[in-house]
């Protein structure tokens, strides 16, 4: 804030009216006593209400400005008191205001003050989430994202990872160890690491530490298997509410299916039934291109092709370059469906169903 | 296939032009500009519309059944789905297919003063035996034979409403609305020789009405339309007197027999007696008189027979083969006759299909226009002929 003079004292009184911040109160004593009283409220509201004054108040644009307006005053105040305005420090900014206004007050808060407004305004949270009402932070719906992800930091070594194995360990030291030795190793480093600024010895630790490997996540493609004849073929498997069905792809064919051994316009004389099983190769569009044979059991005709459905996506990952596969798991085709049968609940019908409400 | 893409772009350039019903001549004026092979004008339609001159170079097309043609020999025989594309597309086309080639090649080529012939139609469900049938009785029928064309032998034993006690013969049963029908549409079939054939045997059918000998049939059939209760007798007099009279040298007309979903004879009923016990099928006069027709112990014709698993009573869906259709009984029966595979269709006539639905503007969704919205139907149906019916009959 630029104490800059009487002029802006009026515009600064009244863009801060509300804000618990020590301001200047040079033109009345009346408006002194108001302002001080307000001023001994607010300060202990400020110092409560940090974490929960909501979204930022001011914005980014206002912050800068007044960064800008203080550099400015901070230069005016330094020609005015006929220093340099280069190496002009706080301390000089400090002592310059007391000069100037000298002030009766004994509360050094109550005090005229001019400091860089990141010292002043509260820092604030930017806004969390996104255009879309998607937070940005992974950890924003408990509330604390920044506590939680420093204590997920702070464990982060230990997560991941484990302990040497007696084995390792003996490879590492070249020397043979007893169980009993192993177990006293690993309570001592429990120990080290329960102690407090353990975070210091982390490189030692973590010497003694393997990674886990992490689960992929990624899908592992199969590699493509041939045949006798050099035809191309693979399997994959699918899962759909208690229905399984594998799928054995064969390539260079001309879209002929069986499946249990019948064909696929006998097994499944529902339409919706034959677009499910059309839809990962259209998607593709290889149509014409694989034959194929199926075996299905389980649940009814719906799930056995929803299953079959996965099961062909997932044998045609091998046939299929990088990009594409992208592409069929943005279309929801290598996901398996994890929708079951909802449990029937005590008191009522069924899963959701109620019993019929009679008034009396 | 180059010629198709070929004939569908010149195929199209006219199509304001062309009126819908005169198809022949549009195309024929078209064909003069360009070099294409002179006897196929577009790749899915035929100008031979005369089964008796259809051959090889005619399977996939579609060839137009004249509608002068249409109500008389097929008052009863069609499909019923088919029968609305022809109420909707105002022309019954028919495609040229394998089995019915051969079927008619066999009947023209056959010995007829040796006992008859009988082939037997059958394939998968949906895959176009009905069909096959009805291009061979309308060969039939071009060529001046009598057309004894049963349309479901299925209708016959089940969801009968009134069974009577069979005055002819104490343990049988008629079923007068079946037989009835049948001899209306019969009579309508084979106008022309109602008159000529004359009865060689008096038949007696209550104590006042008897029909001499050597009235015309048309008489006997007229009886038995305005008679419902001995229409089923009468139905088995005319079979008789047709089996005698087949074949024979004086008169010489030719008998064909066609019945669809032959198995419906040799399995069980759903009909019940009085006393909740099942109606065996030979306790039916219909069904015992038609069974001595199909036996091959006379000559001067040919037995046509469909199976049809889709009509028929406890059977398995899956079964198509005759042998799983007709039963012991049946298939003994039936034999010695000549088995003619229906498949599904072939590329070809996929494609003639297509094209045929596509120029009566039956597939109006814009993607089925497309190559991919082919490929789609093809899996889809997996060219099966009522699938893919069905299948574009929402689009």
């Amino acid at each position: 804030m630029a104490a800059s003079g009487g002029r802006t004292v009026g515009s600064f009184l009244w863009k801060c009216g509300n804000c618990c911040f020590n301001f200047n109160t040079v033109s009345s004593n009346l408006t002194r006593q108001v302002l001080s009283r307000q001023l001994c409220v607010s300060a202990v509201l400020h110092r409560k209400n940090l974490a929960a004054a909501g979204p930022e108040k001011f914005s980014e644009e206002f912050i800068k400005k007044q960064v800008e307006e203080f550099n400015i005053g901070k230069r005016h105040l330094a020609n005015m008191m006929g220093e340099d305005p280069e190496t002009f420090t706080q301390g000089d900014i400090n002592r310059s205001i007391a000069y100037l206004f000298p002030s009766g007050l004994f509360d050094k808060k109550a005090k005229p003050l001019m400091k860089h407004p990141d010292e002043v305004f509260p820092k604030q949270r930017a806004v969390q989430w996104g255009a879309d009402g998607r937070p940005f932070h992974f950890l924003f719906y408990t509330g604390k994202q920044s506590y939680y992800s420093l204590m997920h930091v702070s464990t982060g070594s230990l997560v991941g990872s484990r302990w040497l194995l007696k084995e390792e360990l003996e490879e590492l030291l070249v020397e043979t160890i007893s169980e009993h030795d192993y177990a006293r190793f690993i309570q001592l480093m429990e120990r080290l690491l329960s102690l407090p600024y353990c975070s210091v010895e982390e490189d030692f630790v973590q010497r003694y530490r393997r990674q886990l490997e992490i689960q992929s996540s990624k899908q592992q493609v199969q590699p493509l298997q041939y045949d006798q004849h050099g035809v191309a073929y693979s399997t994959g498997d699918g899962r759909r509410k208690t229905a399984t069905g594998t799928v054995l792809l064969r390539d260079s064919g001309s879209g002929s299916i069986s499946i249990n051994g019948t064909n696929y316009v006998h097994y499944f004389p529902v339409l919706q039934d034959r677009e499910q099983l059309m839809f990962p190769l259209h998607f593709m569009g290889v149509l014409g291109r694989f034959d194929m044979q199926c075996s299905v059991s389980g649940g009814g005709h719906s799930s056995q092709a929803g299953a079959l459905r996965l099961a062909i996506s997932r044998a045609m990952l091998s046939f299929l370059s990088e990009g594409q596969v992208e592409t069929m798991r943005q279309a929801g085709l290598l996901t398996p469906d994890p929708r079951i049968k909802e449990r029937k609940k005590p008191g009522q019908e069924g899963a959701r169903r109620k019993f019929t409400w009679k008034k009396r | 296939s180059f010629e198709n893409r070929l004939a569908f772009r010149w195929f199209w350039l006219p199509e304001p032009v062309r009126p819908l019903h005169g198809s022949g001549c549009g195309q024929q004026q078209e064909a003069v500009g360009m070099e294409m092979r002179p006897e196929t004008f577009s790749i899915f339609r035929t100008q031979e519309n005369d089964p008796d001159c259809q051959s090889e170079q005619h399977q996939g097309q579609y060839y137009t059944v004249p509608p002068s043609h249409f109500h008389t020999v097929f008052p009863h025989g069609l499909p019923p789905r088919y029968q609305q594309q022809v109420k909707t597309f105002n022309e019954g086309c028919v495609m040229v297919r394998q089995p019915a080639l051969e079927l008619i090649s066999h009947l023209k080529r056959a010995d007829y003063s040796k006992p008859t012939l009988r082939y037997l139609l059958y394939g998968v469900k949906g895959s176009g035996k009905t069909m096959s049938l009805c291009h061979t009785v309308h060969y039939c029928s071009t060529q001046g034979w009598l057309v004894l064309h049963i349309p479901d032998a299925h209708l016959w034993v089940k969801n009968c409403k009134e069974l009577l006690p069979s005055s002819y013969h104490a343990s049988r049963f008629d079923q007068p609305i079946q037989a009835s029908n049948w001899l209306r549409n019969f009579r309508t079939t084979n106008e022309n020789f109602l008159s000529k054939i004359k009865l060689r045997q008096r038949y007696v059918w209550t104590k006042r009405e008897s029909t001499e000998e050597g009235q015309p049939l048309g008489e006997l059939v007229d009886m038995g339309v305005s008679r419902v209760k001995s229409s089923s007798d009468v139905v088995g007099a005319v079979l008789k007197e047709l089996r005698l009279q087949a074949g024979g040298t004086e008169g010489g007309f030719r008998l064909a027999v066609a019945v669809d979903g032959v198995n419906g004879l040799w399995g069980r009923t759903t009909l019940k007696k009085e006393d909740k016990s099942p109606v065996a099928p030979e306790e039916l006069t219909l069904v015992h008189n038609l069974r001595k027709m199909i036996n091959n112990d006379w000559c001067g014709g040919a037995v046509i027979a469909t199976l049809s698993q889709t009509g028929s009573l406890y059977a398995p869906s899956s079964a198509y083969l005759p042998q799983e259709l007709l039963g012991e009984e049946g298939f003994d029966s039936m034999d010695p006759f000549i088995p003619v595979p229906v498949s599904l269709y072939s590329e070809k006539e996929f494609e003639s299909c297509y094209l045929y639905y596509l120029d009566r503007h039956w597939l109006q969704h814009p993607h089925s226009q497309t190559e991919e919205g082919k490929k789609e139907l093809i899996f889809l149906s997996n060219r099966n002929p009522s699938v893919l019916e069905r299948l574009c009959a929402f689009l």
